[in-house]
This record gives structure tokens, sequence and C-alpha cells, in this order.
């Protein structure tokens, strides 16, 4: 590092939070080990200081490997990985990183207060400092009564809080969540998006992956569609979502009126009333065709296209059952 | 180091909330019985057939335990995917198979301990006092800890790179024969084949010579052991286990967690 400033960690304070260049993983399969399977192909891209970043993709895209080459649980096959501006095979960066592995599983016979402390020993914390931290922590993920129950009495969701709570506990600069919604009833999931907000509040950054694209929409700054182990696209989603327009749509019950007959043939019945999209151009002549067959208007909404169609667009349906791309045998 | 320190303590933890202490209470049963019952069915040699059932049950339990819990120390962690949010802390990997190996032998140290108290209450009861020569009971107490933390040490190198069962023959295999080594060693002076006796030698060197370690017939007949055996044994269990934790980092941190 030349000009970048660094901090007492020797992590540098600018550049990108997360880069990955060139990152491919392939596993070795069968009997023989011999067939090549590759989980993730060539991927670059760039997650900044500050931002929320939302990783989505369908079950077996390629997230968690990923995610796991980030965190050196796994060794890419080409390409290099950098977070805070260090290599990931930097293990002493991990005290900059919060990581929730995907359906999360500690150890059972602790209790969540043991785990928490046995967990803040690594970061060096006294034992003042570790109560105090594990306190807030079961605090914030709604388990301050349930500290002293050992974890093999926890429920999926229970857990999945736990990990949120380890992720946070040493107060990093970069979190790293995989489907931190995963297993969580509704207001589990309002919590999770608040610590997640509240984390963006603070300056860290955080990229989390998910196939709930309404979660994304919500709290990402940027999303990045991956599929069959490539990137298919990366951008924020207001952009994605909230540029195009796809025309109107008129929601209306129908009349007796002149014309009423040709109207219906191209309106979608949804019970009692029916619904009709149009361009932007058409949409004058269609509210006085509507008007004069008698029909009342009960909404006029612009049609915008979703995450949820930017996704599929992206992928593809046949795409989305792809798991992973052989790249054939040694 | 500290953060290996704190690995083994929760291994250790994990050992006693796991109720693998619990062999404790079938030890004292097995010593309390042998006490009542050899003074009525070997008139004169108490003291040696206590002494031997005693400290034959401490080796084989401390083995089975070294054995079945040293396999599950890695593979565990990693089928139950415990291992990964260990490994996101500022965690080496040569610093969690350290933790992991301090942990089993710190467990089996205390459990070898304690079965080690059984025994000499048992001595008392049977001797009505404890005597210095008994010492030599002490020095294969220790011996029986120095075999078991390279029996844990095999258990672990396996546990880096093949499935629990595997591990477990591997290990268990390596014990037998490590046991025999004395006898592998003198295959080839037998049979008079000096290709045969080469191999033999080489592979009677590879494998941990566990005969050096057994002197339960010499602490049973009160011989004195001499110091110098003591500080082969440590010197040779203390290079052994280096070797073969050396060779568990290097496969493990290599490995990919699926």
């Amino acid at each position: 590092m030349t000009a970048a400033r660094r901090n007492a960690n020797n992590t540098p304070m600018t550049g990108p939070a997360i880069e990955t260049e060139g990152l491919t993983k392939d596993y070795t399969t069968g009997f023989w080990l011999a067939k090549k399977k590759r989980s993730l192909d060539n991927l670059t891209m760039q997650v900044e200081r500050g931002e929320v970043f939302g990783f989505l993709g369908p079950n077996g895209a390629g997230k968690t490997t990923t995610i796991k080459l980030l965190m050196g649980l796994t060794f890419p096959s080409a390409g290099t990985a950098r977070i805070l501006g260090r290599p990931v095979s930097d293990v002493g960066m991990h005290n900059e990183i919060g990581y929730l592995p995907e359906q999360p599983y500690f150890y059972d016979y602790l209790t969540a207060c043991e785990l928490l402390d046995y967990f803040a020993r690594f970061h060096g914390y006294g034992a003042a400092e570790r109560r105090e931290r594990v306190e807030r922590m079961l605090k914030k993920v709604g388990l301050e009564t349930a500290g002293k129950i050992q974890l093999r009495k926890y429920s999926k969701g229970m857990l999945q809080r736990v990990g949120v709570a380890q992720a946070i506990l040493h107060d990093p600069q970069v979190v790293i969540l995989d489907e931190p919604m995963s297993g969580l009833d509704p207001l589990g999931r309002r919590e999770v998006r608040d610590i997640i907000l509240e984390l963006k509040r603070a300056g860290r950054t955080v990229l989390f992956s998910t196939h709930i694209l309404g979660d994304a929409e919500m709290l990402c700054d940027r999303v990045g569609v991956i599929a069959g182990g490539k990137l298919r696209g990366v951008g924020a989603p207001k952009e994605i979502v909230g540029v195009q327009s796809h025309g109107m749509e008129i929601l209306f019950e129908p009349g007796s009126g002149a014309g009423a007959a040709g109207i219906l043939e191209k309106a979608v019945r949804m019970g009692e009333r029916y619904r009709i999209e149009v361009a932007e151009g058409e949409l004058y002549g269609a509210i006085e065709q509507l008007r004069a067959a008698g029909a009342k208007i009960l909404s006029v909404v612009q049609v915008r296209q979703t995450l949820e169609d930017y996704f599929l667009e992206l992928i593809g349906a046949e795409q989305a059952r792809t798991s992973a791309v052989e790249v054939g045998e040694k | 180091m500290k953060r290996a320190g704190i690995v083994a303590w929760n291994t250790f933890r994990e050992a006693v909330r796991d109720r693998v202490l619990y062999n404790l209470v079938f030890f004292a049963l097995l010593m309390i019985a042998a006490a009542l019952l050899v003074g009525q069915i070997s008139i004169g040699i108490e003291q040696i057939v206590i002494v031997t059932l005693g400290l034959s049950a401490i080796s084989l339990i401390g083995i089975l335990m070294a054995v079945f819990i040293g396999v599950g120390l890695v593979s565990k962690e990693m089928e139950k995917r415990t291992l990964y949010a260990l490994l996101a802390k500022p965690v080496r990997r040569w610093e969690f198979l350290l933790g992991k190996f301090a942990g089993l032998a710190l467990t089996l140290a205390v459990n070898t301990a304690a079965m080690a108290t059984g025994l000499a209450g048992a001595m008392w009861l049977v001797q009505g006092s404890l005597r210095a020569e008994d010492a030599a009971v002490l020095v294969a107490v220790y011996f029986i800890l120095l075999k078991l933390a390279i029996v844990v040490s095999l258990a672990l190198l396996f546990s880096c790179f093949t499935t629990p069962l595997l591990s477990t023959l591997f290990t268990a295999g390596l014990y037998v024969a490590g046991v025999f080594a004395p006898e592998i060693r003198a295959i080839g002076k037998v049979t008079g084949n000096a290709a045969l006796d080469a191999v033999a030698m080489g592979f009677s060197y590879l494998l941990p010579n566990f005969d050096n370690f057994n002197v339960i017939a010499a602490a049973a007949h009160r011989r004195a052991i001499p110091g110098m055996l003591v500080a082969q044994n440590t010197l040779y269990a203390a290079v052994y286990c280096a070797i073969a934790l050396t060779g568990a980092t290097m496969i493990f941190s290599r490995r990919n967690l699926k």
C-alpha cells in the first residue's frame, strides 16, 4: 500500500470495503474426484465502504460459495479477494469482520451468554467488557430473557438471532450475513432489518445474501444478482425498479354503457373488478372510453419493473434452476 | 497461543457437559469390586492384582476416550458447521487444532488423575497404607498419559482428511500396531529375509512405539522405573505429537470447508 492511509490494525482506510477480481471456485466431484464443478465463475465486483450490498440469487447460485471464499473457509481456484484492502487469507483482519453463516449452528451445550462470551474472548476483551457486550447484544436481538438457556433448547429463529449477535459482537467494520432473514418470523425479520439499517447509520459496510427480494429492495444501496456461478448484474434497486415505466394500470368496475363489451375483452377480471394495462400515451383515451362505458374507475397506477422482474429477466426461469456450471472432466 | 487456550478450555467444557467423565463411576465401581474380591482370591499378591487391574483399566478407558472423542474433534465441528463462526474470528487453523488437542489432553489428564486417585484408594484399602515404592504406579500413570497424547494427535491427524469411521480404524490400527512394534521389528530377523527385515525395521520406526510406555508389570512388582526411560518417553511423545500435529495443520490449513 503506498499512499493509502492505514489505521492501528494496519488496515487501509481508503478503497472499497470488499473487492474480488476473477474469483473462481471449482469443486471436484465423483468417486475419483475427476469431475470438476464450477460453483463460482470469474466474479469481479466491489462493495464500497458504508454501503449495504445485497447479494441476490436462487439457491445454488454461488452466493454462499462467494461468502465462504471471503471468509477464508474455502480457497479460490483462481482470482483474488480483499476485504478492507487486505487479502482474505489474513486472519488478523477478522477483528474487523462479522460473519453470520447460513443456517447457523453453535455449540449446543453452551448458553447464549456463554457462546457470546466465548467468541468475545478471541477479540481480547476483558471480563467486564465481555459481560457488557454480551448483555447489549442479547438485548439487541431480543434474547435478553433467554441468555441463560442452553442453545440445544433454542428454535431455529432464536439460533439465527444468536448468529446475528455473534456477528456484530465486536463492532466490526464489515458485516457479512449469509441469508440473515432465514428462519425468522415477521418480527424477527423486522428486527434484523433494523439492525442492518443501524449498522448502515453507524457507517458499517454490510454484505448480505438473500433470495427475498423485498428485503433487498428495502435495505440495499446496491444489489448484485448472481446465477449459475456468474454475476449477472449490479445496480441500485431504485435505478432498477424506479426509472423505467412499463405503462399504466387502470382498475375499474364495469358499467353497461356504449363500448363496455369491447373494453372488457381487453381487461383481466379480478373478482368483481377488472384490470387493464395501457401505454402511457393511451391513458386519457382509455379513461374516456371507460367513462363512456359507464365504468367506475377505482385506481390508476404506473406499472414499474420490480426487483423480481429484473431478477427473473436476468437469470431466466431455466437458469434459476441451474445450480452450477459443469466445466468438464480433468 | 492464547486463542488455542480458549479453544482448549471450551473443548474441556464440552467433554464435561457431555458427561464424558461419567466413565469414572464405572471405574470407581470396578476398583471397589476388585478391592473387595482380591482379598479373597489372591493370597499374598493382592497388591499386584489390584495395580495390574487398575492400571490396565486406566489405560483401556483412556484409549477408548482418546480414539472415539479424538476422531470427532474436527469432523464433528465440520459436520455441524460450528467451525464456520469460530474460524470467522481471528483464530488461525493451527490454533484451533492445537486448542482441540490440548482440550482433549486436559480432559484425559483430569480423567486419568481421578482414576489414579481411585486406584490409590483401592491400594490403600488392600495394603492398609501407601509406601514409597508405590511411586512407580504414578510413573506408570504418567506413561499412560503420554501414550494417550500420542493417540489423540494421531486421531486428530486422521480426522483432518478422512471420515470418522476411517479415522477410528486408522487410529485404533496404529495403536495396536504400536503396541506390537518390537514384534514387527523382529519379523525380519525371525524369517532371515534381508528385504523383509529392512521393510519391517523401517515400518516399526514409523509406528509409535507404545511398548516402551508399558511399565504396568514393573509398577505392580514395585520395581523402580529408570529416570532415563522417563526422559526418553517424554521426549519421544513430545516429538511424535509435534510431528502428527504439524501434519494435521498442513492438511487442515488447505482444506475447503463445504
